[in-house]
């Protein structure tokens, strides 16, 4: 295969799949809602909740976005230093946004900062974001699409704390962000935590922590004890679907980190809202792929 | 149960039996209006280019596509977070006489005092439920402002039995969330303490 013709065939794909993630729910989310589901006692959260399945259905059946807010496109990407298209890469992504954008159709969600005009393409300065890590000595790629919504993005803060102030800090700064700001972002949410040194770094990692499957924890002990007890937690405030109250909060409580400046402790929160698109596609070097995140699908 | 329809116009005495939590359906006409319409209106002191009076508007920006015949189809549409419009909401409401107000989540003190002088309720659509509201929206009757695109064009929605919508403030000036809120913070001090004294790692 030529190299031009390479391109638009990973064009095609990611468009298509950034499109699908639109319109179904990964499987772990899927999942996790049915099991909150089984919960619910309160009339009114049984009747969100039944709201939520007939509409992942509706979605599914007349191949539509299952929530109006597509979002910014964002792609994480995870790509092998001898990726044979790693150059073209930005390009390809940002020709799959607006192809996704009217294959989907998806809504225009791009506002250039400044000028204040919609450039009704998904498309611009500097969006779709890419995130962008590199990896030695692998020929394939793994990109995370995610469907950043304004809904889900609001409730995103990060701070820098002092180390007086300890975990027991980054406690609080959780709980306030999710009691507070969390209940109109459209709960049970997946939470992401980043802590880390500064205020961005934490903030990446935040995001990246969404990106992880519900229900996986960290690698380290003390950071997989802290998102079981802040999940217990949460869940017994009982936010429960739409901030209505209920048996649950959150979908879980993913947590990344990096090590810090001794006199700093970098946190921030970024969110997920119940319908959490995101999807996760690996390609090999000769372009066949496989989709990781939605069991079963076909594009 | 019965389901309790709202119908446009609404009157006064359709809303003043009605309480927080309760559910209620909408049908007649939804008209979407969120940040920068608002903007106009209080800010900008443009005049509102569809009447609402006895009405209602969503906030919500739908995705919307042109049909070959040159009318619209209403693909998803869900509400978007009403707090933003909290600080337009009070006047609004006294300006252009709107009955219900319908979004996400809740609203605040400036919103939960114009549905109290002015007989009006805000009410909660589930977030996230765009197609299955799309279903329900029968025709795009009319769509202005659209030089603010798809998301801030004004759409004039003919609807049928419109919902499920959960009354989040009503007309004695109750407002759902904000009593949720109050037992959200009421049970997060022990989780917390408890938790804290878990997560020692710096000693």
């Amino acid at each position: 295969m030529n190299k031009d013709q390479s391109v638009q065939d990973m064009t095609d794909t990611m468009a298509k799949f950034t499109s699908y993630i639109g319109k179904r729910l990964p499987t772990d989310v899927k999942d996790k809602l049915a099991e909150l589901r089984t919960f619910e006692t309160n009339p009114l959260a049984k009747a969100v909740y039944t709201s939520m399945a007939d509409n992942q259905e509706a979605a599914d059946k007349l191949d539509r976005p299952s929530c109006q807010d597509t979002g910014v496109i964002q792609y994480f990407i995870k790509a092998g230093a001898k990726f044979p298209l790693l150059g073209e890469l930005e390009e390809i992504l940002r020709n799959a946004t607006q192809g996704a954008t009217r294959m989907g159709p998806l809504r225009h969600n791009a506002v250039e900062t400044f000028d204040e005009n919609n450039t009704g393409t998904n498309t611009g300065t500097n969006i779709p974001w890419l995130d962008w890590e590199i990896v030695p000595d692998d020929d394939g790629a793994t990109i995370d699409v995610y469907m950043a919504g304004g809904g889900c993005t609001l409730p995103g803060k990060a701070t820098v704390l002092m180390p007086g102030e300890g975990y027991e800090g980054v406690t609080d700064f959780v709980f306030d962000v999710i009691t507070s700001r969390g209940v109109n972002a459209c709960p049970p949410l997946l939470v992401g935590i980043g802590v880390s040194t500064s205020a961005e770094t934490a903030a990446r990692l935040s995001k990246r922590a969404i990106l992880r499957e519900v229900g996986s924890r960290n690698a380290n002990e003390n950071a997989a004890l802290m998102e079981k007890l802040l999940e217990e937690g949460l869940n017994e405030v009982g936010i429960g679907p739409q901030g209505l109250t209920g048996a649950n909060s959150v979908m879980g409580v993913n947590i990344e980190s990096s090590a810090r400046h001794p006199s700093t402790i970098g946190v921030a929160v970024s969110t997920g809202c119940w319908a959490h698109r995101r999807g996760k596609i690996r390609f090999n070097a000769d372009l066949s792929y496989e989709i990781i995140s939605h069991k079963g699908a076909v594009l | 149960m019965t389901k309790k329809i709202l119908s446009t116009p609404i009157k006064d005495e359709d809303l003043e039996g009605l309480n927080v939590g309760d559910v209620v359906y909408l049908t007649g006409h939804l008209v979407t209006c969120r940040d920068v319409a608002h903007r106009r209106l209080i800010e900008l002191k443009r005049e509102l280019p569809v009447d609402i009076r006895g009405g209602a508007i969503f906030h919500a920006g739908p995705i919307v596509r042109k049909k070959d015949d040159g009318k619209f189809e209403m693909v998803s549409i869900g509400p978007t977070t009403s707090m933003r419009m909290e600080k337009f909401e009070r006047q609004f409401i006294k300006e252009t006489g709107v009955k219900l107000i319908v979004g996400k989540g809740g609203m605040g003190p400036e919103t939960m005092a114009g549905c109290k002088e002015h007989k009006a309720v805000h009410a909660i659509f589930p977030g996230g439920c765009a197609v299955l509201a799309a279903t329900q929206v029968e025709e795009i009757e009319r769509a202005e402002w659209q030089d603010l695109g798809m998301p801030e064009t004004l759409w004039v929605n003919r609807v049928r039995e419109f919902g499920p919508l959960i009354i989040s403030i009503d007309t004695k000036g109750n407002n759902l969330i904000e009593q949720n809120k109050a037992v959200f913070n009421e049970k997060k001090k022990p989780a917390i303490d408890r938790i804290k004294s878990q997560v020692r790692f710096i000693k």
